[in-house]
């Protein structure tokens, strides 16, 4: 099988690499490249742990062949982080608990960093459908809203809501 | 980081390249999004050889929707179907339909392509490898000699259609745009569907489920637009999203003072191919009332089929969508035009 010369833009700077054409992006960037932050969870499209922005929108990098994202901007969760500063999506997991086990959580901050560059004022039904895609087992999902949230105020410049901000009534 | 068996992947960039190259490799497999294909591929269900990615195809890639009608190419990203104005505003089912398939990190990666011409799907079928294997593998697949679903099927499969925009685009009297070595065609798309799983085998089943010869593509698909027409798509699934339709029903409603002046329903998830009802002309002039909605329970109980390809019980599968189907009339038929 032939391999092939890749190069698109991985985390703001410009790579370049071999791989043969039935390389995952996935496996590329946690085995070849060593970004260990995107997970593994059921490799077939169905639990969101692999996401990755392609060219800034949510993509699932299990189902991603590398070759696709050609001339493309890629970005993880390693490049999230500002100047070794927890981003705004990072820190409202962190402040509200948003991550338990934390297997789910780099494809849950991917996807809503993916979310909030759109939409900075996602109501309550955008967010939870902006992540559907994703699955976590632990958290109950309400502190992942909680932080994305959180994120939403802080990168609108606002404080963010005091705790308890959720009105469990309200949340299906 | 052998995740998936060997193949050669080729990125043409125009209809002619795919032609020569689909020609060149008989075995070759279309990619879309793959959000399909490297799924089955990575159960070991296919091993193409070759795929053929169909993202370079910049002529594929865009959306013409006025009231009159509406052409996609196959290459469209579902979310951008799903959002395009003048889909939602003139065809509200189908960019509805197209909300609603997968996640939304998938639709930002399926295609409308791969989305038509996506694999029938079983509980027998769906399954790694070893799964399969452990079950004698079924007929679908080259492994395998029996359906699990019916075993008396005499070769004929039942895998089951899910696919969310077709039944919307039957609506509109759907056609698919074909191109291949004897160039480009144009088939109804009711037409295009042939997974009857007739036991005497005169049509296709869930296996051969399209009316789509060797070497060709899916180029573009097309719907029809009347005026005054409500339509809207509904489905019931096992988690609210990333997940294939249970079943999926796409109805239109055209209303005029107390009856029912058009109606339209098709669905996904119940049989070998979509299903646009026939019959439901009776319905026409005719008020919408518990009358009328027996008529549609008989319809539907005569043509949805309640095999069990999936977790739900056959029946709750037809029974569902019946219900579905009713409570998406009654709903257009009482929205304004
Ligand atoms: C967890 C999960 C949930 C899903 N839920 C749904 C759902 O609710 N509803 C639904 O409809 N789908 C669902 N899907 C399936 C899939 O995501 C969508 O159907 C998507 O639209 C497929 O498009 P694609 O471009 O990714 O197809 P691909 O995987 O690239 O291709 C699918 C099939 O179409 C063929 N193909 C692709 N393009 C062409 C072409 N131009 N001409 C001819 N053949 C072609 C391929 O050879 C392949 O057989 C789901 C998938 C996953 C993983
Ligand atoms: S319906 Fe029968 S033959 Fe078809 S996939 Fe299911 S078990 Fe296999
Ligand atoms: S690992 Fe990609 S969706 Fe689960
Ligand atoms: S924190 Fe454990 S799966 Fe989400």
């Amino acid at each position: 099988m032939a391999k092939r010369l890749i190069s698109f833009t991985l985390n703001g700077k410009q790579h370049d690499g071999v791989a043969p054409d039935n390389t995952l992006l996935l496996d590329y960037l946690r085995e070849g490249l060593k970004l260990t932050g995107t997970k593994t969870g059921c490799d077939g499209g169905e639990c969101g742990a692999c996401t990755v922005l392609v060219d800034g929108r949510p993509q699932l990098s299990c189902l991603t062949l590398v070759g696709q994202v050609e001339g493309k901007t890629v970005e993880t969760v390693e490049a999230m982080s500002v100047n070794g500063r927890l981003s705004p999506v990072q820190e409202g997991f962190h402040v509200k608990l948003g991550s338990q086990c934390g297997a789910c959580t780099p494809g849950f901050i991917v996807a809503a960093e993916g979310l909030l560059r759109e939409n900075p004022t996602p109501t309550d039904d955008d967010i939870k459908w902006a992540l559907g895609s994703n699955i976590c087992r632990c958290t109950g999902y309400i502190k992942i809203y909680e932080a994305v949230r959180y994120a939403a105020a802080k990168m609108r410049g606002e404080e963010p809501a005091p705790y308890p901000p959720t009105d469990y009534s309200k949340v299906a | 980081m052998d995740a998936l068996p060997d193949f050669d992947v080729i990125r043409p960039t125009s209809i002619a390249e795919v032609v020569a190259a689909r020609k060149a490799h008989p075995d070759s497999r279309m990619i879309g999004g793959g959000t399909d294909l490297l799924v089955n591929i990575r159960r070991g269900i296919e091993k193409p050889p070759v795929l053929i990615d169909t993202a370079g195809l910049d002529e594929l890639k865009t959306i013409e929707a006025d009231e009159t009608g509406l052409t996609v190419g196959a290459s469209v990203r579902l979310v951008d179907l799903a959002t395009h104005e003048g889909v939602r505003r003139h065809y509200p089912a189908i960019a509805e339909a197209a909300g609603s398939i997968a996640g939304p990190s998938h639709r930002n990666m399926g295609t409308v392509g791969g989305n038509i011409a996506l694999d029938t799907r079983c509980i027998f079928y769906n399954q790694s490898e070893w799964w399969r294997e452990t079950n004698n593998h079924c007929l679908k697949t080259e492994l395998g000699e029996m359906c699990h679903v019916a075993p008396k099927s005499k070769g004929v499969c039942f895998a089951t259609y899910s696919g969310d925009l077709a039944p919307a685009f039957l609506l509109f009297g759907g056609s698919v745009d074909l191109a291949g070595p004897e160039g480009e065609r144009s088939v109804a798309m009711n037409d295009f569907f042939i997974g009857y799983s007739k036991q005497d085998g005169s049509t296709g089943d869930g296996i051969v489920y399209m009316a789509i010869k060797p070497g060709e593509m899916i180029v573009r698909v097309r719907a029809t637009g009347t005026p005054g027409l409500n339509s809207a798509y509904d489905k019931v699934r096992i988690r609210r999203t990333i997940e294939y339709p249970v079943a999926g029903c796409a109805a239109a409603v055209r209303r005029d003072g107390d009856a029912i002046a058009d109606v339209r329903i098709a669905f996904t998830g119940t049989n070998p191919r979509p299903v646009l009802l026939e019959g439901t002309d009776a319905l026409v002039g005719k008020p919408w009332d518990e009358n009328a909605q027996q008529v549609v329970d008989d319809l539907c109980k005569d043509q949805l089929m309640s095999m069990k390809t999936t977790f739900t019980p056959g029946h709750y599968r037809r029974r569902v969508a019946t219900q579905m189907s009713k409570r998406l009339v009654g709903r257009l038929f009482e929205q304004p035009a």
